[in-house]
């Protein structure tokens, strides 16, 4: 039996296309910025960068709220459960139409490499941007009264992380944006994330009933 | 819970946009605004020189007429002794030689080299009257003081050529002293514009075309603009005036700033006022120099003292740009040129008279230009870069000050007797410097600071001229990061690296799971 089940909650919804949104910004003109190519103008590209910064901290602030008041946050949390399981599913068992070794529910719609991954990016690769971001807007050589207390002789080292991150980042993009198509269809896990509702297994089977089911 | 973190979203972003427009409702006149309304009021003269008796009695020499200054003015003779344009020196301190008195009296530059001996022609350029010679001068004589070339605003008062200083003749020296006032373009123009020889020659920034300039040439001094004086900015206390140039001067004081008019944050983009930490005003607000005449880039002294059926001659370019002569040898000039840039704290060094060159194998910096990226004092500014082949004398490995001019022949003068031997061992004789007896040219090497020629935002650099990758105008700046301008390559290779992997690895999955879905259907 499928239903329908609220899998991401507006917030959760707007919270992700929003950060889409914001993320590809940042990159377009971060590339930019950094010499990659030209598009929007330097000075364009400066303030645009700057504004989806701010943007972008006021979101992972609201994010961070929701996370903890409503305990989403545990999602998050990494587990070496089904780990291998995943990651055999998305080397093997893929291309042979095997089912989904884990089970998408309300209470857990991450897999573990997801859980892997996400936890990366909030814990290391958000708070480097964020930070040598922060750095690089606010950096001011130390004698003009600016980040006295870091004693920076140069904006190399803060460039150059934020850099790296990016990269990271665009990376992280790319299997994303491919990843989208590999839920129940093509097009159920995108569906999920505009509407919300995904149908998935009852919530009562155990997952072994599950997997006979699909198999 | 959804609702409250909508209503916290929806209070947010109104909060965000009544402070953003809340700040653009604030209308005052901006700091530009207020210092054209300031300088575009131009003094009257608060009194008529020429209704003073002792003005109308016949001046019979420049000397009388000076003391009849003076009569009233009587203080006036200490203040002018006092300053570096009378003493032609000033005590500066380098660092790693201590206090040296400096000026054109002694220091070299790679133009026309130096002052001393050659008095009679280069003192047409100095403050007084009769000086043949820098160290015989009487500096404390006070009607040796030259007033009117400074405040003659009558533009008919000129010094006549080699006289040391003395005016022409023919002058109604008391038409111009009861039309006296404070120096215009033209007082300071007429020397230095002319610097190094000709119109432009030295400074690049600094010509005739700022006597009565547009807007394109300069945006302060602009005739229809708010048309200001040098010494608005300049500014003078006591015959004490503002600014100077670092081809003589080391310390960093009694410096004209564009800040002090403009403030340290002029912009209303505060990513261009952070610049300011950095980067100097001139940096980005004179794109180029030598807008109106073509400026001396290169001077070549070794192919001087050539002549033709015996006589000197002299070859010029198709805008009449003296190419070569046989009294100063060949030139190069740049017109519309974009300047070189490096870090400056306000201090320098200097090539002296007698400084023994350590390595010849390289250009002689003539005045050196400290800073860098990790001095706090530090800016980077404009510079006009002028090179030169001058002699030197490779036993002594001592920079040659040739003697140059004399009125008559015979007397070893370069552009009297045409030969470098003599020239130059007059020259050093005359300092007290050892000579060989041999002559070879050394690439030299001399900043000229660009001040001048200032354009507006519409003209100023634009982001990408320094923050680019290949060829930008701080290309030569690599003492820190520039963004847009530089990369760590490790980063970029594994970051362009991991993008492709990526790739390439999702194309390789997509496909193999579109083979694999086939191949499953038609067994299906």
């Amino acid at each position: 039996m499928k239903q329908k089940v609220t899998i991401y909650r507006a917030f959760e919804r707007f919270w992700h296309w929003t950060q889409a949104v914001l993320i590809f910004l940042l990159a377009a003109t971060g590339f930019e910025i950094h010499g990659s190519f030209e598009f929007f103008g330097y000075r364009n590209a400066v303030t645009y960068h700057n504004a989806a910064a701010y943007a972008f901290m006021v979101l992972i602030i609201f994010a961070i709220f929701w996370h903890l008041t409503t305990g989403e946050w545990k999602q998050y949390l990494p587990t070496a459960k089904h780990l291998r399981a995943q990651a055999d599913y998305y080397l093997f068992g893929i291309f042979k139409n095997a089912p989904h070794p884990t089970r998408k529910t309300v209470l857990s719609k991450l897999n573990p490499l997801q859980r892997l991954t996400y936890f990366g990016l909030k814990i290391i690769i958000i708070p480097v941007m964020v930070f040598s971001g922060l750095l690089y807007m606010f950096y001011r050589y130390p004698q003009a009264g600016g980040v006295v207390g870091l004693r920076l002789e140069s904006i190399r080292l803060i460039a150059v992380l934020h850099t790296a991150g990016a990269y990271l980042l665009m990376a992280f993009i790319i299997i994303h944006l491919y990843l989208i198509t590999t839920g129940a269809t093509l097009t159920s896990n995108l569906k999920a994330m505009i509407t919300g509702y995904e149908e998935i297994e009852e919530s009562q089977s155990d997952t072994a009933e599950s997997e006979v089911q699909n198999g | 819970m959804k609702k409250i973190v909508i209503v916290l979203v929806l209070i947010g972003l109104s909060v965000i946009s009544a402070i953003s427009l809340l700040k653009t409702g604030e209308v005052r006149p901006t700091r530009v605004s207020e210092l054209k309304s300031q300088f575009l009021e131009k003094a009257t003269a608060r009194v008529d020189h020429s209704k003073f008796p002792i003005l109308q009695i016949k001046a019979a020499s420049p000397r009388d007429l000076t003391a009849a200054c003076l009569s009233c003015h009587n203080k006036t003779a200490q203040e002018v002794m006092q300053s570096n344009h009378w003493n032609w020196e000033r005590p500066e301190y380098i660092a790693g030689r201590g206090i040296v008195y400096l000026g054109k009296k002694n220091v070299l530059n790679n133009f026309c080299i130096g002052v001393d001996g050659n008095e009679g022609t280069c003192a047409r350029c100095h403050i007084g009257f009769g000086m043949r010679s820098a160290r015989t001068f009487s500096y404390t004589d006070s009607t040796n003081i030259d007033c009117l070339v400074c405040h003659d605003n009558t533009e008919t008062y000129a010094k006549a050529p080699e006289k040391g200083g003395a005016p022409e003749p023919v002058l109604d020296l008391n038409y111009i002293a009861g039309r006296v006032g404070s120096p215009k373009r033209s007082n300071c123009g007429v020397c230095h514009f002319y610097g190094g020889g000709g119109n432009n020659v030295k400074h690049g920034d600094l010509e005739e075309a700022l006597f009565e300039p547009t807007r394109d040439i300069d945006i302060h001094m602009a005739v229809d603009g708010v048309n200001l004086s040098c010494i608005d900015c300049h500014t003078t206390e006591r015959h004490v005036i503002s600014g100077k140039m670092y081809s003589l001067s080391s310390m960093n004081r009694n410096r004209s700033h564009c800040e002090s008019c403009h403030g340290e944050a002029p912009h209303a983009d505060n990513i261009l006022n952070k610049h300011m930490l950095k980067v100097a005003c001139q940096t980005c607000h004179i794109p180029i120099y030598a807008k109106a005449h073509a400026t001396k880039t290169h001077w070549d002294w070794s192919t001087a003292g050539r002549l033709r059926d015996g006589k000197p001659y002299e070859i010029n370019d198709a805008d009449g740009n003296h190419i070569y002569l046989s009294t100063k040898g060949s030139f190069q000039w740049g017109k519309n040129l974009k300047p070189d840039y490096i870090w400056f704290n306000g201090t320098a060094g200097h090539y002296l008279l007698g400084d023994v060159i350590a390595d010849t194998s390289r250009p002689i910096l003539l005045n050196t230009l400290n800073g860098s990226y990790h001095d706090p004092d530090a800016k980077i500014v404009p510079v006009k870069t002028h090179n030169a082949r001058q002699p030197y004398d490779p036993a002594h490995r001592m920079l040659i000050k040739a003697k140059l001019y004399a009125e008559e022949k015979g007397q070893g003068a370069l552009w009297v007797d045409f030969d470098w031997h003599k020239a130059a061992e007059k020259g050093m004789q005359a300092l007290g410097l050892p000579f060989s007896g041999e002559i070879a040219f050394i690439r030299t090497q001399m900043h000229w600071r660009i001040n001048h020629m200032v354009s507006g935002k519409d003209q100023a650099v634009a982001c990408t001229e320094c923050h680019t990758r290949a060829d930008g105008r701080l290309a030569n700046l690599t003492d820190f990061y520039l963004p847009g301008r530089d990369r760590n390559l490790l980063v970029e290779t594994a970051g362009i690296s991991l993008l492709w992997i990526s790739l390439a690895g999702v194309l390789l999955h997509g496909s193999i799971r579109i083979a694999a879905s086939r191949r499953n259907s038609k067994r299906g």
